[in-house]
């Protein structure tokens, strides 16, 4: 066979008809065939949400200059991949331009990458290496692959940008709705419900419905984005907090006395005894464990999929009514009315941190999606930032002039903050940088003091229920562009939603498995191991793995006396003492180091220092 | 040969002899014994005498060793007495006979026959045949294992083993095996056969393809003609290499070698000449050249052969000269350039070159001060001082003279001469006087000559007021460093705080510096007041000084956190108040000062460092104390073990890991164990590992798909072992794997499947 030719090369024939190649020629049948090539266009126009907030040719001058709401070009483009490679030698003879699988960009590729390569590994023998270079080839690839299919991810979150010197917080829902397109204009919505007072509200995980529940009892639910009504009721109890569980069919109700749980009709289906006045509601969907907070100052887990209680944690702080998810790790952050913040987990009766946050009680807290930032506001007036990644410390901190009573982050990392009937937003610099407090990015007054807020999940929306009613704002690059369909999809229909249940369910994770380190799981117990071997080595009466101790080799010549084989030994013997007092001398150094002080040098005149 | 045979000759007939005689010797024994004795023995040692000189067929003859009175005839004094008495001896007849001849070779034969070892018991040789058959088989299988070995290894083993090659038919292929029957795919071949397009292949018709296999004869010609021209001109120019190195002459090697100085010296100039920058860099070479030679113990007389020569040069000429000769090139090789061209400079050389070299001399001082050793520095910065004011009376009227000369350089040339000599004079009783300083003074004493060097001068001057300016800087910093702790504790963010900025840009030089730097660092903390920095701050600041006492310290941790949560924050500019504040601004007011009333007596930070002392007191391990109150000593009630006992009979517990909270004041973490999630981890190590961390390192990754794409899911967990459902599974055969399986079945296997075999080969190559 021939080999295609290079591009390099120059053949001047050749090169003629490559480029008569390019050209495409008029084919005779197209004619005949335009309307079919129309009528093939691909599918629905499906992902259109989050498309909403793309710059629109405006009609008003004045609004293209307050807010310009664009795209940025987010992933490297990666042109041509779609040219196989097999076309090499394919029948038209043209060379791929482009051989080889395209070249993913470092950075991207690391961003899939587990394994932490800054921890050293003792030395390994040849065949653990092999096996270790196994598993990281293994990854390399995986990542590789990952990074590739990063391509598919082709929505782009919104933006809100100022003019130059322009402060985005001036920018008020009106001229946002204006500048939209009508579809996600109609995401703006106010909702007047005076009778039955301040409203807690729920999104569902995908986004898609919405809950909510005011004091005097009223509960609703529906399809917010067809306004389209599921279920209406009245309670006839004071309803304090309203959580869907796994999925939008299911609803729980924490009632003045008990929890109630109800399916999208409004029928109860579980009225739960055992928790009761519960004052917060939190579901962990990977869990399928629904927490709540009460009154009494326990913490309980319910396990949905077989209706048992897990775990009943008495948090000896008093009344609890400040709770939140670290989404990251599914542990429960409660906050206390002495100023501190407990992380919980069901497996263990104690809290696995506190953190002193505040001088009075704690009003509010949030953690964001990465499970880096915890945002706390107290009774101090005070918002701070704290970082969870093993510090525990403040990263900025901000007095707010009436204290923040309601926190919340979205899926993107914004911030936002109810503050009586004024509704603060703050964002970062990127994705994974917390909300910087100097300037909030979006702010908006309502007709009420807030009572509840909720981010909406893959719509840049946010839910603010309050005195008033119900207010849903557009808050642009609020949420995750792209969702993943079999995970979270808001276009799922039922038989869909169905088989997502069974799978989640298949999928669910333990209870006890929630810790600080959810990669805690990919860790051996060394302690246990270590005990195991020591039991091992009292077994057997020696230490299997124990180095054996030397041997000198016989020689020739006379020199094999026993007394020179003593000697032999003793040489060895006498060196690894040596080494151990040296180590331990080592030691000793460093302690004595770190023990020194690093200050000034005594001076004489320290001895009338009082 | 002759001498043998007379030999054989003369014993056969003594024999005969023998024979003869001794019916006689037997007879006059006992009368003749005397007067025969002497005759008998000389005949004797003649016979023996013969014998011996054939010494195939010696026959001892046996001497009676003592005397016996009693001759008898059985104390026949025999032959051969030695030896022991062979088969054939007895058939001998008194005269050889032919006929017997056959017999005594069959019975030598039987004789040279050596005895049938006994056979080896049956365990031996059931032994041996093991150890045979084992290592034969162990050779035979030994070429499996790299197939043991790679099966092992591999990600995936599909049974049953043989399969067959997909085959994959290239695409034009298919297309000519293919019809066209439709008529639209009709139209389209008629096109293309009209356009002969070809099918297999379209870029390159095969006219095309004719006239670019094509090269033109001439252009092959010529070009196979340069070639070998090239090639023959390189092997006559290697031939002559090796022919040149193969010269054994002394003097031809001298000859070469200056004439290739002369030339290199001759290109040198002429480099001068054209490009004055390339004939610097030749320059630097010989300098470098010069400082190797410095270096090298290479001709300085100190090795063997000159050793050796040293002996011998006392008497020899020769080794002495060779011993001057190496010593001269040492010199030659050492001396400084430099002098060679002050020379030229006496002899009004050109100023170039004395530019060419004056920056060699600054560069030289510039090393010095740079160089880490102080003593040397000073020296160095003295010496330029010293020549400077020994100069300075010096340097007034040469300036002078100069401003003459170059005011009337023209009309007095010989004035000029005169003031050049001048100079040749300051310079060597400058010389006179400081001999150590060679390297600075050169420089100093040319110092005067014109601008250019005046611009020389002062540069070096700036170098050492620089260097000056240095140790002052130094002295300075040694005095500061009493005073920088005091600085530290009036100012709020000093030194120490460095670090916090992670990267510590340069080593602060001067108090001044200093200052700037926390001025900066103050700047920087109005900016951004951040609690993290401040509360590090103060965590840093019990370091400094350990000699205050432990309580001091826990005081400093608590105002640490009182610091955390009262700092001042900045509040927040809002656009939009929340209404009810504006309107209730003085029942807020109220409101605030309230709450500020109610926390007032709440010690929230006293309560949670309690919290934390008990929680880290609880963690911490107990100690064992086995004291026996009353166990050798009075007991009761009020009365205690005595210190020393108890001291003695407490086990202190080791001390266990540090609390992960040990840093951080305003949190407690849990040190307990999940015990219901350590029952979900690994809790025994998987064979070739050795330490967890290895084994945590390749399960790390997850593996669902839920993480992964659909494809790396697939790969990750493609499983070991695969078999075909409704197919046997052979044992592994020889030429499953590409082997032979026995040397007999070599060629037909080659001959059965030559296709595979080469298939295989060309998988390896493109592996």
């Amino acid at each position: 066979m021939e080999t295609a030719p290079k591009p390099g090369k120059d053949v001047p024939p050749k090169k003629d008809k490559l480029q008569t190649k390019r050209k495409k020629p008029r084919r005779y049948w197209e004619e005949e065939t335009v309307p079919t090539t129309a009528g093939a266009s691909p599918g629905p126009p499906r992902n259109k949400k989050n498309r909403e907030l793309r710059p629109q040719r405006p009609k008003n001058a004045h609004i293209l200059k307050k807010s310009r709401i664009s795209k940025k070009p987010q992933v490297p483009k990666k042109p041509r991949e779609w040219k196989n490679p097999e076309s090499q030698s394919g029948l038209s003879g043209a060379q791929d331009p482009f051989p080889g699988p395209a070249p993913v960009p470092v950075e991207v590729g690391q961003k899939f990458c587990r394994i932490d390569k800054s921890r050293k590994l003792p030395h390994s023998k040849a065949k653990t290496r092999s096996r270790l270079e196994v598993a990281e080839a293994e990854e390399e690839e995986t990542s590789i692959k990952a990074a590739r299919s990063e391509l598919l991810l082709a929505e782009e979150p919104g933006f809100l940008e100022g003019e130059d010197g322009e402060d985005t917080a001036k920018i008020c829902q009106a001229d946002i709705v204006e500048a939209v397109d009508i579809a996600s204009a109609a995401k703006h919505f106010d909702l007047n419900l005076r009778q039955f007072g301040p409203y807690r509200l729920n999104y569902s995980r995908t986004g898609r419905h919405l809950a909510f529940g005011g004091r005097r009892g009223h509960v609703a639910a529906l399809d917010w984005v067809t306004k389209k009504l599921m279920c209406e009721i009245n309670v006839m109890e004071a309803v304090r907090d309203i959580r869907f569980l796994h999925s939008e069919a299911l609803l729980a109700v924490a009632q003045n006395r008990w929890l109630h749980i109800y399916d999208n009709q409004g029928i109860e289906l579980h009225c739960i005894r055992r928790c009761d006045r519960v004052t917060r509601l939190e579901f962990l969907p990977f869990h399928f464990l629904l927490a709540t907070a009460s009154e009494t100052g326990f913490l309980t887990y319910l396990d949905v999929s077989v209706g048992k209680i897990v775990a009943a944690l008495n948090a000896r702080a008093g009344r609890l009514d400040v709770m939140s998810q670290n989404p990251y790790n599914a542990v429960i952050h409660l906050g206390h009315s002495n100023g501190t913040v407990s992380l919980w987990s069901p497996a263990m009766k104690e809290p696995l941190a506190k953190i002193l946050c505040h001088r009075g009680g704690v009003r509010a807290v949030a953690v964001d999606s990465t499970g880096t930032y915890m945002a706390t506001s107290g009774l101090d007036h005070q918002l701070k930032i704290f970082d969870l990644r093993g510090t525990y410390q403040p990263l900025s901190t901000r007095t707010l002039p009436h204290g923040a009573g309601h926190l919340a982050f979205s899926q993107r990392g914004l911030l936002v903050a109810g503050m009586g009937d004024v509704v603060n937003i703050w964002a970062g610099q990127g994705k994974a940088s917390p909300p910087s407090l100097e300037q909030p990015y979006l702010t908006h007054r309502l007709s009420g003091p807030v009572h509840g807020l909720q981010f909406c999940p893959f719509e840049d929306v946010l839910g603010v229920g309050h005195t008033g009613g119900i207010t849903s704002m557009l808050v642009p690059g609020a949420s995750e562009p792209n969702f993943d369909g079999l995970e979270s999809n808001p276009y799922r229909s039922r038989k869909q939603r169905q088989e997502w249940e069974v799978k989640a369910l298949l999928e669910k994770v333990p209870a006890e498995l929630i810790c600080l380190d959810p990669r805690a799981l990919a860790e051996v117990d060394v302690i246990s191991l270590e005990q195991g071997k020591k039991e091992q080595i009292e077994r057997l009466g020696y230490d299997p793995q124990a180095k054996a101790p030397f041997q000198p080799k016989p020689k020739q010549k006379g020199r094999s006396s026993t007394a020179s084989l003593v000697k032999r030994k003793r040489k060895v013997m006498d060196e690894e003492h040596r080494d151990k007092v040296r180590q331990s001398l080592q030691q000793q150094h460093h302690k004595e180091a770190k023990a020194k002080p690093t200050g000034a040098r005594p001076s004489a005149l320290d001895r009338f220092v009082r | 040969m002759t001498a043998n045979r007379l030999a054989e000759s003369l014993l056969a007939l003594s024999q005969q002899e023998e024979l003869a005689d001794l019916p006689k010797d037997y007879l006059l024994s006992e009368s003749e014994d005397e007067g025969d004795n002497d005759g008998e023995r000389k005949h004797q040692k003649l016979l023996e005498a013969i014998s011996s000189l054939d010494g195939k067929n010696r026959r001892k003859l046996a001497e009676r060793s003592e005397a016996s009175l009693k001759v008898s005839e059985f104390n026949v004094s025999s032959e051969g007495s030695g030896e022991k008495l062979v088969l054939a001896d007895l058939l001998e007849p008194v005269k050889t006979s032919s006929s017997l001849a056959t017999v005594k070779k069959q019975l030598s034969r039987v004789k040279s026959k050596k005895t049938v070892e006994l056979p080896l018991n049956k365990e031996e040789i059931e032994r041996i045949h093991r150890e045979v058959a084992f290592n034969k088989t162990a050779q035979v299988l030994s070429k499996w294992d790299p197939v043991v070995l790679k099966n092992r290894q591999a990600e995936q083993l599909v049974f049953p083993l043989e399969k067959e090659e997909p085959a994959i038919a290239p695409i034009e292929h298919v297309l000519s095996g293919w019809k066209a029957r439709t008529p639209l795919e009709q139209e389209i071949f008629n096109l293309l056969h009209k356009n002969k397009q070809p099918v297999t292949d379209p870029l390159l018709t095969p006219v095309e393809k004719a006239s670019l296999r094509a090269m033109s004869l001439e252009e092959a010609k010529m070009r196979r003609a340069e070639l070998q021209r090239a090639r023959a001109l390189q092997s006559y120019y290697e031939a002559k290499a090796r022919r040149e190195k193969k010269i054994k002459s002394k003097k031809y090697h001298k000859v070469v070698k200056k004439g290739k100085a002369k030339k290199a010296l001759k290109e040198f100039e002429q480099l001068r000449k054209v490009n004055p920058a390339a004939a610097l860099e030749e320059l630097e070479k010989i300098e470098k050249a010069r400082m190797m030679e410095r270096m090298s113990l290479k001709h300085q007389n100190s090795g063997k052969w000159a050793k050796s020569k040293a002996i011998m040069a006392k008497y020899d000429l020769e080794a002495r000269q060779a011993m001057q000769e190496q010593l001269s090139k040492n010199k030659e090789l050492t001396q400084k350039l430099q002098v060679a061209s002050e020379s030229e400079e006496e002899e009004g050389g050109t100023e170039d070159v004395e530019e060419l070299l004056v920056p060699d001399v600054v560069n030289e001082v510039q090393m010095n001060a740079d160089g880490p050793n102080p003593w040397m520095l000073r020296s160095c910065t003295s010496d330029t001082k010293e020549a400077a004011t020994q100069e300075d009376p010096e340097q007034l009227p040469e300036l002078a003279a100069h401003e003459v000369s170059a005011s009337g350089a023209e009309e007095r040339p010989v004035a000029e001469e005169e003031i050049l000599l001048r100079e040749f004079e300051e310079r060597q009783s400058l010389r006179k006087r400081s001999e150590l300083n060679q390297d600075a003074e050169p420089a100093s004493s040319q110092e005067t000559k014109d601008s250019s060097s005046q611009e020389v001068l002062s540069e070096l001057r700036a170098l050492s007021q620089k260097l000056k300016e240095k140790h002052q800087s130094r002295k300075q910093k040694a005095s500061s460093e009493g005073t920088i702790p005091q600085v530290q504790r009036e100012e709020p963010a000093p030194e120490e705080e460095e670090p916090l900025l992670l990267q510590r840009p340069e080593r602060v030089q001067t108090l001044e510096e200093l200052e700037e730097l926390g001025k900066e660092e103050c700047f920087q903390n109005k900016e951004l007041p951040r609690p993290v920095l401040e509360e590090q701050q103060s965590e840093r600041t019990p370091n400094n000084r350990p000699d205050a006492p432990k309580e001091k310290k826990k005081k400093e941790q608590m105002i640490d956190l009182q610091n955390l949560l009262t700092t001042q924050s900045p509040s927040v500019k809002s656009l939009a108040v929340p209404t009810i504040e504006e309107l209730e601004d003085e029942e807020e007011r109220n409101h605030r000062q309230m709450i500020k009333e109610a926390f007032a007596g709440d010690d929230v930070i006293r309560d949670f460092l309690k919290e934390k002392r008990e929680a880290v007191e609880a963690s911490k391990p107990k100690d064992v104390d086995l004291t026996l109150p009353g166990w050798g000593e009075w007991g009761g009630v009020g009365l205690k073990p005595s210190a020393k006992k108890r001291r003695r009979f407490l086990i202190k517990a080791p001390e266990g890991p540090p609390r992960k909270d040990k840093n951080l004041p305003n949190v407690i973490i849990s040190e307990k164990r999940n015990i219901h999630a350590a029952a979900h981890q690994v809790q025994v190590l998987p064979y070739p590992f050795t330490h967890h961390r290895q084994f945590e390192r390749t399960i790390q990754t997850p593996i669902g798909s839920t993480w992964n794409t659909q494809r790396a899911f697939q790969k990750l967990t493609t499983p070991k072992v695969v078999t075909k459902p409704g197919h046997i599974i052979k044992p592994i055969k020889a030429e499953d794997v590409g082997y032979q399986s026995s040397s007999r079945s070599d060629l037909p296997v080659i001959q059965r499947n030559p296709k595979r075999i080469t298939t295989r080969h060309n998988k390896e190559e493109k592996l």
